[in-house]
């Protein structure tokens, strides 16, 4: 029961936190570099550029609600099962949402490294 | 250019690992959450090492958002899948949990991943052709 409970929340909070993932993502893609925002304008403009971006706002509610999640998570857990494994799934899950709605050349190399984050998650687990 | 995706990459990783396991140690002293008294959840907020924990995530934040600016979100991800290594050691030096050869074999796995995604292209190649040349020939030199 409290294995199941667990499970639960790590997937909640894996697909919260994948979704947020590809919004801030798309966010950012938006924006343009950082880096040199903040040179041009200091790290004040960048702060106000970043919060003024719907989608990073859209994308930060689900990561809130994620983190909300992982508290939850750690609390039931140890933190070097909980954090990992849900963290990888994420990496898998946001891969995938990645290639469909950012539309990102997601090649043979990145589905390799996905594999392996995967599988590295069941030995996680064991 | 180099220098600063190693740069973003280890500060994704450092922070993103020492955060988790100052939010553990944190919740490890508050006790277990029930469903029922879920609100016990916002006294989280005044244990010191929860504040610690969210400082380390809150850099961690920043450096993903800036690596995201100029990097495809399937390149930079590998880098927060590094912190479990930094979790890993963490979770058993520092808060004595007993980490188990297949969570170390599972460690070493996810670390291969990440080293063939990071040896890979940043960028997808229409996102490159996209920007501006003049920005494009500053990043490089950056």
């Amino acid at each position: 029961m409290n294995s199941l409970k667990l499970w639960v929340a790590i997937a909640t909070l894996v697909m919260a936190s994948s979704t947020g993932d590809v919004l801030l993502s798309a966010a950012m893609k938006r924006i343009g570099d950082l880096d040199e925002i903040r040179i041009r304008n200091g790290l004040l403009a960048v702060i106000g550029r970043v919060v003024r971006e719907k989608l990073f706002l859209l994308g930060l509610a689900c990561l809130i609600f994620s983190f909300f999640c992982l508290l939850t998570a750690l609390s039931w857990g140890d933190a070097s099962l909980v954090a990992p494994a849900s963290a990888s799934l994420t990496f898998i899950c946001s891969a995938v949402l990645a290639k469909f709605f950012l539309h990102e050349n997601v090649d043979r190399r990145r589905w390799i490294a996905a594999a392996l984050v995967c599988c590295g998650v069941l030995l996680l687990v064991k | 250019m180099k220098f600063k995706k190693i740069f973003i990459y280890l500060s994704i990783a450092c922070c993103n690992g020492a955060g988790d396991v100052l939010l553990k140690r944190g919740m490890n002293s508050l006790g277990e959450i029930h469903l029922s008294n879920w609100t016990h959840i916002f006294s989280a907020f005044t244990n010191p090492w929860i504040i610690v924990g969210i400082a380390c995530l809150a850099c961690f934040f920043y450096a993903y958002l800036t690596a995201l600016s100029w990097a495809d979100l399937t390149y930079v991800l590998p880098a927060t899948a590094f912190g479990y290594v930094v979790t890993a050691f963490l979770s058993r030096y520092f808060l004595h949990e007993a980490v188990s050869p297949w969570r170390w074999a599972g460690v070493l796995l996810i670390t291969c991943g990440v080293g063939l995604v990071a040896r890979g292209p940043s960028l997808t190649e229409r996102r490159t052709a996209d920007r501006l040349p003049a920005a494009k020939e500053q990043h490089e030199l950056a």
